[in-house]
């Protein structure tokens, strides 16, 4: 049998135990991502092999942590893609400031550099004080850090180019102090965030939803998998809801691509478009 | 049935000139799927694809997540993604983090190919300024696919391909214009 294939069996083993001893289910992720995580796991621990990690994952009790955190890396930027975040200002917004109560889940928001960049949005179009913002992961250490709101210095100069981009309206030094090799984002845009722990994949209806992002979360994702997770959005968000996901990622293929219309089809925004027994 | 079910590319500072000089002599009954991985400015948009499909033959597009590898299909990896296969030989799109300062990273796209398609594979490393790719290289060597290296002789930038030559992974080091008949001749060795 070649390498390759030992290995093959040797992720389906670790992953079968994982979820058969800690309830979290990766099979249907997609492997070779998953693959490439698990290696930097053994090598980070110090092993040679996935095999020698299977005991410790069913046997020692800090072990969930340290998988969990190599398995759902949390790499964000603030206003990526900022063409889309033009849009959601643009030609979404707009829309949503017709609702009394406005809530917006992000699923998958990492260390939050996305949800603060949607809390900048919402103050400058004057919707911030009637909106919730639910932002939730599976990564605890990634929430902790999205609650702190502490972003790299050295990461701001494209994220200002970034913003601007997005029709920023003043300068994004607005949001955030400088402190040595950091910065520490303006309290006040967190006031309506709550961040939560939330798996997509095995948790239900999270609130009921005007607008939801996951971006770059889907693409992880098997084609099975991810039609049960847009299902999962449908059912949580309102009639006539958005629904944005990331620049590489679709609904087309899906069986709920009819449930939406699309509000821009290169940036990935869709609209729930009203059925009749929808709420 | 040929010897050979894919070849994958990688390429950095002067890829475009490199890509255009393999891609454009293949016919476009080319009977082989082939991914790039190019290195390029994460906000270039992906224009690459429109660039390299106006001289050639196969079809060229950014490759698309789940889409099933097609023979006489280019799939390029989008800017600012890394491109994998899975065993099922559908691609893959991920925003982990860059390897080597790379995303895409040539060796991610190497290591998931060798271990997707084993011996069946061919990998084609180019021309660029940093060591990525190497090691990808060498995963599809030691699976059993066949490694051909672009003469660094001929390279606008001669790290990359001397990287390979470096860990001793190159199976055939070829003068860039002489990779397309170099590649045709496997797949006819194999396929005819
Ligand atoms: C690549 S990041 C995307 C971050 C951000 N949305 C962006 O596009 O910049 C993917 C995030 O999804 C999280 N994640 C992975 N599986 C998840 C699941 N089943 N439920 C919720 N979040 C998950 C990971 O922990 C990671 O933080």
């Amino acid at each position: 049998m070649r390498e390759a294939e030992i290995h093959d069996i040797e992720v389906q083993v670790f992953l079968e135990a994982l979820r058969l001893r800690h309830g979290y289910d990766f099979t249907h992720y997609a492997r070779a991502s998953i693959k490439r995580r698990l290696e930097g796991l053994v090598k980070d621990m110090g092993h040679q092999n996935l095999s020698e990690i299977i005991p410790l994952l069913l046997r020692e009790h800090d072990m969930l942590p340290k998988v969990l955190g190599s398995m759902s890396v949390p790499v964000t930027e603030m206003f990526r893609d900022p063409q889309i975040f033009k849009a959601l200002r643009e030609k979404v917004l707009p829309m949503l400031s017709t609702y009394p109560r406005v809530n917006i889940w992000q699923a998958g928001c990492a260390t939050g550099e996305e949800v603060y960049s949607l809390a900048i949005l919402l103050k400058e179009e004057g919707l911030y004080d009637k909106t919730s913002i639910y932002a939730t992961d599976i990564n605890d250490s990634a929430i902790a850090r999205a609650e702190e709101g502490i972003v790299s210095q050295k990461c701001m100069e494209v994220y200002s180019r970034n913003y601007l981009a997005a029709g920023g309206k003043g300068a994004l030094s607005d949001y955030y102090h400088a402190r040595y090799n950091f910065v520490k984002l303006d309290e006040t845009l967190k006031k309506n965030i709550v961040f939560a722990h939330h798996n997509v994949v095995a948790d239900g209806v999270f609130c009921e939803t005007h607008l939801l992002l996951c971006r770059n979360l889907l693409i992880y994702f098997s084609k099975d998998l991810q039609d049960q997770v847009l299902r999962l959005f449908y059912d949580s968000l309102v009639r006539g809801g958005f629904l944005c996901l990331g620049s590489r990622e679709s609904i087309r293929f899906s069986s709920i691509a009819d449930e939406f219309t699309p509000v821009d089809e290169t940036l990935r925004i869709f609209r729930c478009c009203p059925r009749l027994e929808k709420r | 049935m040929g010897r050979f079910d894919a070849v994958v590319i990688g390429c950095s500072v002067g890829g475009l000139k490199a890509l255009q000089a393999v891609l454009d002599p293949l016919p476009e009954d080319f009977p082989l799927p082939i991914l790039v991985a190019a290195h390029s400015a994460p906000d270039s948009g992906g224009i690459l694809p429109g660039v390299l499909g106006a001289h050639c033959r196969l079809a060229v597009a950014e490759a698309k997540e789940k889409k099933e590898t097609r023979p006489g299909h280019v799939y390029l990896a989008p800017p600012n993604y890394h491109l994998l296969v899975e065993n099922n030989r559908t691609l893959s799109l991920s925003v982990d983090p860059r390897v080597k300062y790379s995303r895409p990273s040539i060796d991610v796209l190497f290591l998931s190919a060798a271990a997707a398609f084993g011996t069946r594979l061919i990998g084609i490393l180019l021309t660029g300024a940093n060591s990525d790719g190497a090691v990808g290289l060498k995963e599809i060597r030691d699976e059993g696919g066949v490694c051909i290296v672009q003469d660094p002789l001929t390279a606008k930038a001669k790290t990359m391909p001397q990287s390979a030559l470096d860990i001793g992974v190159a199976d055939h080091v070829v003068a860039l214009e002489d990779i397309p008949d170099v590649l045709e001749s496997f797949v006819e060795k194999g396929n005819g």
